[in-house]
């Protein structure tokens, strides 16, 4: 099978520190990629360079079989990815005009617009803070917002950094069911950072587990899980550490 | 404060008896500021711009040369414009000293700056993250700038009321390259600076009253734009 997206000999170095160092990555069309890592283990760079957001110091992106000009990517190329970053940056207006931000982008027709966001603010359980400013919002309101304002966008490829690590219990639980679905419906194309194994478990076909910039494995999430290498394997134990 | 009651008495007479004069110097303070602010704003945010989001070769250097304009004497900026359309200089050609034209262009020069500089320290400001948030958003260039200018408005409009307060306030140069020619080239500061000279403080009182009112009334509703849809 073809890979939709794939990732030859990627570098990405900060003042002479490998900051990334992938020599063969390909994410497959519908699947699920989880990854995981310690802190600074270069998941969010990841992140930023496969969907594009930043250029790696050295190495080819491919998407389709085509080169991806890596600095450069046509805007076409580039609205059919959507992006949930780490950091929840919210603009300085209302809820609704920030999960509209996207089609305004695209310059989707305003009714279009209307009943779209309604749809998604719905979904999120966030429609009674429509009229309210985004700046106002709890962090795990403004994480809401930040996946409505990706999800509208009805992505190819949808990057997830860390999406739902400021939300309640219950309401974590609840979307990801929704979001399991969704994403199996709509065959999305998704990777997914995360630090919660159970969200990884119930969501991702496959994992990588990211340490110093490299991958330290990959394959089903299942089996990663199960029989982790050695590396893996202490970092999977520590995240299952309990405080007693 | 004999002197003060009877400033703003002769004030409200003046205003309330309509003088021709008066107003006549009102309006043209009015449009030679509004104008040369409106200059600053469209020339000044783009290049602000530019200068907080890029780098390039001699930005830097540009940079300095800006933090220096905002502080650029006016009677400096004054003899600059006076030298260049003076008869015999690069401009003279074209007759422009002593009219309205040569104070726009004074005070445009010393907002400029201001104006530039204020959009420049705006912009640096903006978390890089911001910028690959609304790359992902799928904006192009002039989309992301716009969005930026939305996040950043509150300071935006602080740097244009910095730079109308320079101009509305600029005495020195409108002097120098206006020449406070009456019916011509006599705005609200220049005839209080010579009715002073001549003594009349009441009348100097007077206007320095309209002059004040009217840097408030403009600022009010520039503060009023600023702060819309910004509870608390
Ligand atoms: N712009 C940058 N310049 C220099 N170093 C950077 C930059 N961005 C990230 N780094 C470094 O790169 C490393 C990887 O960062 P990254 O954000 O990808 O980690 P992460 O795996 O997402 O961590 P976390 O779990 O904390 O989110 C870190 O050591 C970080 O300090
Ligand atoms: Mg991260």
């Amino acid at each position: 099978m073809k890979p939709l997206i794939h990732l030859d000999h990627i570098q990405y170095t900060s003042k002479e520190r490998t900051i990334l160092s992938v020599p063969e990555l390909s994410i497959f069309h519908g699947e699920i990629l989880g990854v995981m890592g310690p802190n600074g283990a270069g998941k969010s760079t990841l992140v930023k360079i496969l969907s594009c957001l930043q250029a790696p110091t050295s190495g080819k992106i491919f998407y389709n079989g085509v080169e991806v000009p890596a600095g450069n990517v046509s805007l076409e190329q580039r609205r059919k990815w959507a992006v949930v970053l780490q950091q929840t940056l919210i603009f300085d207006t209302t809820v609704f005009q920030n999960v509209a931000a996207g089609l305004k982008i695209r310059k989707v027709p305003k009714a279009m617009i209307k009943e779209k966001v309604e749809y998604w603010l719905e979904k999120f359980g966030i429609s009674h803070l429509a009229k309210k400013n985004a700046h106002q919002l709890s962090g795990g309101e403004a994480q809401r917002v930040n996946l409505a304002r990706a999800l509208i966008l009805e992505p190819e490829v949808l990057y997830l950094d860390e999406p739902f690590s400021a939300l309640d219990y219950p309401t974590k639980v609840r979307l990801i069911r929704d979001f399991s679905s969704i994403l199996k419906e709509t065959s999305t194309t998704t990777v997914f950072v995360s630090h919660d194994i159970s969200e990884v478990k119930f969501l991702t076909d496959r994992l990588a587990i990211l340490k110093l910039g490299e991958i330290i494995q990959l394959g089903f999430t299942a089996e990663v899980l199960q029989t982790p290498h050695h590396e893996a394997a202490s970092f999977l134990n520590e995240m299952t550490l309990n405080l007693e | 404060m004999d002197l003060l009651i009877e400033g703003m008495r002769e004030a409200i007479e003046m205003l309330i008896s309509g003088d021709p004069e008066i107003f006549e110097i009102t309006w043209l303070t009015l449009k030679v500021s509004l104008s040369a602010i409106l200059i600053s704003t469209l020339i000044g945010i783009p290049i602000g711009v530019i200068l907080g989001l890029t780098a390039f070769r001699g930005r830097r250097l540009l940079l300095v040369l800006v933090n220096i304009g905002m502080g650029l004497p006016p009677v400096v900026a004054g003899l600059w414009i006076t030298m260049l359309l003076w008869r015999s200089g690069p401009l003279g050609s074209l007759s422009l000293l002593y009219s309205p034209f040569a104070i726009v262009m004074a005070q445009v020069l010393v907002s400029l700056p201001i104006v530039i500089g204020l959009t420049c320290s705006a912009f640096q400001q903006i978390d890089k993250n911001m910028l690959i948030q609304i790359k992902s958003l799928g904006a192009t260039r002039f989309q992301t700038v716009s969005l930026l200018l939305r996040e950043t408005r509150i300071a935006i409009m602080a740097a244009i009321m910095a730079g109308f307060g320079r101009v509305i306030a600029e005495v020195g140069a409108a002097m120098m390259v206006g020449g406070n020619i009456r019916g011509e080239t006599r705005i609200l500061t220049t005839s209080i600076v010579m009715e002073v000279s001549k003594g009349n403080f009441d009348v100097a009182l007077a206007l320095s009253f309209i002059l004040m009112s009217l840097a408030f009334i403009i600022t009010f509703f520039l503060t009023i734009l600023q702060q819309r849809n910004k509870k608390q």
